[in-house]
C-alpha cells in the first residue's frame, strides 16, 4: 500500500504541491500526472513543498528533470522547500543544487517568484 | 526474497532490506542509502532488464559477513553491460530533457563496493555496504 499524496493549493502567484510519503518508480506518475496539469493549465510558478516527503528515488527527481525545460520556456518555474535532510542528500547526490532552487521554506520561494517577476 | 517485477512492490522490498540492515546494527544514514540502493537497483530491473513485465520475479538475497552486508539481486531478463554505462552529467540530462541512468549512479555513490555478474541467463547485481 502505497502512503504518498499530493495535495495543491494556491498561494499569491504560485501553486503549491504538497508531497506527503514516499516518491518512486510507482508514485513518481502521479507527480507527473499533476505537473503536466498545471503546465497545460499554464500555471508555471510552482513551489514543491516536501516538509512531509519521507523518501525519493531517481524516478522522483526524473520528474523534476522532464518538465523544468517547458516551465522555464514559459518564464516559470519549480522551487523546492522545506526538504527532510535524507530526501535533500539524494537532490544533493546527483548535483541538483546547482539547477534548482531548493530553498529552506516556502516564503523563500514566493519572494524569488516575486523579485525575479 | 522473491517478489514480482512490479514497482507496487518497491515500498516492501524497501522495508525488507531496511529492516535487515537495522537488525545487522547500521546506523540509520547507511541504512537510508542501502534502502534507496536496492530500490534503484530493483527500478532498473523493472524497467530495462524486464521492460515493464511485472509476470517476472526479482530475487533478493541479504547476508552479513564481518562488517558487510551483501545485497544481491538476481533476475532473467536482458543482462546489463556496465562497460555501456556512461554517468550522465545532470547539466547534459537536462538539455536532451532525459531522465534515466540516474539510478546507476546512486547505487555506486550509496555502497562500497558493486559488482555484476552474469551467468547464462542469469544476472546479478551484488553490493556490499561496510559497516
Amino acid at each position: 500500500m502505497s502512503t504518498f499524496d499530493i495535495r495543491t493549493r494556491s498561494k499569491s502567484d504560485a501553486i503549491v504541491l504538497e508531497i506527503y510519503g514516499e516518491l518512486d518508480a510507482h508514485t513518481a506518475p502521479r507527480l507527473e500526472k499533476e505537473l503536466k496539469k498545471l503546465i497545460d493549465e499554464k500555471f508555471v510558478n510552482i513551489i514543491v513543498n516536501g516538509s512531509s516527503l519521507d523518501y525519493i528515488s531517481s524516478a522522483g527527481l526524473g520528474v523534476f528533470m522532464a518538465y523544468i525545460e517547458d516551465i522555464r520556456l514559459q518564464k516559470g518555474d519549480i522551487k523546492i522547500t522545506n526538504l527532510k535532510p535524507k530526501v535533500f542528500n539524494v537532490f544533493d547526490l546527483l548535483g541538483f543544487p546547482t539547477l534548482y532552487d531548493i530553498l529552506d521554506s516556502e516564503e523563500e520561494a514566493h519572494s524569488r517568484f516575486k523579485s525575479s517577476s | 526474497m522473491r517478489i514480482s517485477a512490479s514497482t507496487s512492490e518497491l515500498e516492501r522490498i524497501r522495508a525488507f532490506v531496511a529492516d535487515h540492515a537495522r537488525r545487522f546494527g547500521f546506523n540509520e544514514e547507511d541504512v537510508q542509502d542501502i534502502r534507496l540502493a536496492v530500490d534503484e537497483a530493483c527500478t532498473n530491473i523493472i524497467k530495462h532488464a524486464y521492460q515493464w513485465r511485472d509476470d517476472k520475479e526479482i530475487q533478493i538475497r541479504i547476508g552479513m559477513r564481518d562488517s558487510e552486508m551483501l545485497v544481491s539481486i538476481i533476475d532473467e531478463g536482458v543482462p546489463f553491460n556496465p562497460k555501456n554505462y556512461s554517468i550522465p552529467s545532470t547539466q547534459d540530462q537536462l538539455d536532451q530533457k532525459k531522465r534515466s541512468g540516474y539510478g546507476i549512479l546512486l547505487i555506486r555513490k550509496l555502497m562500497d563496493k558493486v559488482e555484476y555478474r552474469n551467468k547464462k541467463s542469469r544476472n546479478e547485481i551484488r553490493m556490499i555496504k561496510k559497516r
